[in-house]
């Protein structure tokens, strides 16, 4: 997103359904559900939407399915599909496309029922040609190498992995939306089954059904609806790779350059941001996109988020909803990083609410660490 | 190379013959991996096939947990070539754990999923 786009497009209604299981319904009815969940969020009808931004896990035309399972003929339709960043890599096709005139009322949805339709990853992405025959277990064995990198350049301890989740879990436990909410403790991180080392069954995200919905419009009209606008200020995509054999340096992402660009447009810096949403699909996320974002040097990520840093309480409000490790990941957690910052800036966030947040971040990963979209959000105070 | 055969094909050709060949930028001189018709880092079209040399270095691991009934755990790494492109692949000849980042390997050509693949073993047996 260029200068010029700079609060040029507001999150007018948000919505979700079908949280942990969604026993009965298949991914559109769950994605169905959340579009309607956010239209009257909103005050809008399905009718009013002729903008549409989706992709789903187990198509390869999801966009002309979901059009056609609301029943709308959009004028705009994006179903441009980088993995789980693709719904914060939206906010800026659909500032666009608003900015432009192409539509007035966007809607970006998703949904999955992956939990209770197969108990692990749904996809129609084929293994990798040249990684297959090694049988990597996807995602988790990219990220455990990315891990495995991490703690032996910078030496980063698996009692700091271990406290991502133990922080998610603190956050999930006061939030009445989050699948996991029982007690965790750093012990219990290290003492679960391990699964790719040096990552355990709890340094990785949950496998929940769910669905999650936003509406935006123009910013000139964002002031005529029920809820307080949440403007778009700045978001930007990047991309390194798409099979993880083929990441230049494991402990680097593009997340260094999406931010970068993504602070640039909105103007402003980590420092001012007071609630950050990341994409943590495994506890090393959450230690590279802060490292890379800018909220700490890079190497520095284990000793930021060390006991309670980014928990509850702590220096830095990380993953406020309990995040994909414990409030819910249905294939694809990004648009719940958008959805939650919104919240905390409109003051109705499901769990803990922060005090006065008019500046939130998103951010969404996508593939194996491949694609990385950043979004700054802010209030009506921050135009 | 025959005019029927793109990289992939090459690539694997040779596999099926026990032997590792990698392409090279005839531009820019750099090696890549995967195979392709265009040099990733010069945008180079001319890019000719050489032996591998086979050595390498671990520079990511990890152990894939897998129940014994089901064929036990295994290595799965990248692997750094000396011709300074990486792979994905495993290290045999030993115990998933023992392979560490760093070690120095030595390619081979063993099977994958049925097919001819690149493997490694430790430098040092």
């Amino acid at each position: 997103m260029t200068g010029n786009l700079r609060g040029k497009s507001a999150i007018v209604g948000t919505g979700h359904a079908g949280f942990g299981e969604a026993h009965g319904l298949t991914a559109y009815e769950v994605m169905a559900q959340s579009a309607l969940a956010a239209l009257d969020d909103a005050g809008l009808k399905l009718s009013d939407v002729d903008g549409l931004f989706c992709t789903m896990m187990e198509d390869s035309m999801p966009g002309l399915m979901a059009a056609e399972y609301l029943g709308i003929e959009p004028r705009f339709l994006d179903s441009t599909m980088t993995g789980g960043s693709s719904f914060v890599n939206y906010l800026t096709s659909a500032t666009m496309a608003l900015e432009a005139g192409l539509c007035d009322v966007a809607l970006i949805v998703y949904g999955s029922n992956q939990r209770t339709a197969s108990g692990k990853l749904v996809t129609a992405s084929r293994p990798p040609a040249y990684e297959a025959p090694y049988n990597p277990r996807y995602p988790i064995s990219a990220y455990a190498m990315a891990a495995a990198r991490h703690m032996y350049e910078y030496g980063t301890t698996r009692e700091q992995l271990a406290d991502v989740a133990v922080a998610a879990r603190a956050w999930a436990r006061a939030n009445p939306e989050a699948f996991e909410r029982g007690p965790l403790s750093r012990e219990d991180v290290l003492a679960a089954r391990m699964v790719g080392d040096p990552l355990t069954v709890r340094d990785c995200c949950l496998v929940t059904d769910g669905g999650g919905a936003i509406v935006m419009v123009r910013a000139e009209r964002a002031r005529d609806f029920p809820k307080a606008p949440v403007y778009v200020l700045g978001s930007a995509a990047e991309s390194s790779h798409r099979q993880i054999s083929q990441m230049k340096d494991f402990t680097v992402t593009a997340a260094r350059k999406s931010g970068a660009r993504a602070f640039a447009a909105a103007g402003v810096s980590p420092s001012d941001i007071q609630a950050v949403e990341l994409y943590d699909a495994f506890t090393i996320n959450t230690i590279l996109f802060l490292e890379d974002l800018g909220f700490c040097a890079k190497g520095e990520g284990g000793a930021f988020v060390e006991g309670g840093r980014i928990a509850p309480g702590g220096v830095l409000p990380v993953n406020t909803n309990g995040g994909g490790l414990s409030c819910v990941h249905p294939g694809m957690y990004g648009i719940f990083t958008v959805i939650e910052a919104a919240r905390q800036i409109r003051g109705d966030a499901p769990g803990i609410q922060l005090n006065g947040v008019d500046l939130a971040l998103a951010h969404g990963n996508g593939g194996v660490l491949s694609s990385q979209v950043t979004a700054i959000l802010g209030s009506q105070n921050t135009l | 190379m025959t005019d029927a055969a793109g990289p992939d094909k090459v690539f694997r050709n040779a596999l099926a013959n026990q032997e590792i060949l990698l392409p090279r930028c005839d531009d820019c001189g750099a090696y890549h991996f995967f195979p392709r018709v265009v040099c990733p880092w010069c945008h180079g079209t001319a890019i000719s096939w050489q032996r591998a040399s086979g050595r390498g270095r671990v520079h990511t691991t990890t152990t894939v947990r897998r129940k014994p009934e089901r064929g036990g755990d295994y290595n799965l790494c990248m692997v750094e070539l000396e011709e300074g492109v990486r792979m994905m692949s495993r290290v045999e000849n030993i115990a998933p754990d023992d392979v560490v980042i760093d070690m120095e390997v030595k390619a081979f050509v063993g099977e994958a999923e049925g097919e001819p693949a690149v493997l490694f073993r430790p430098a040092e047996e």
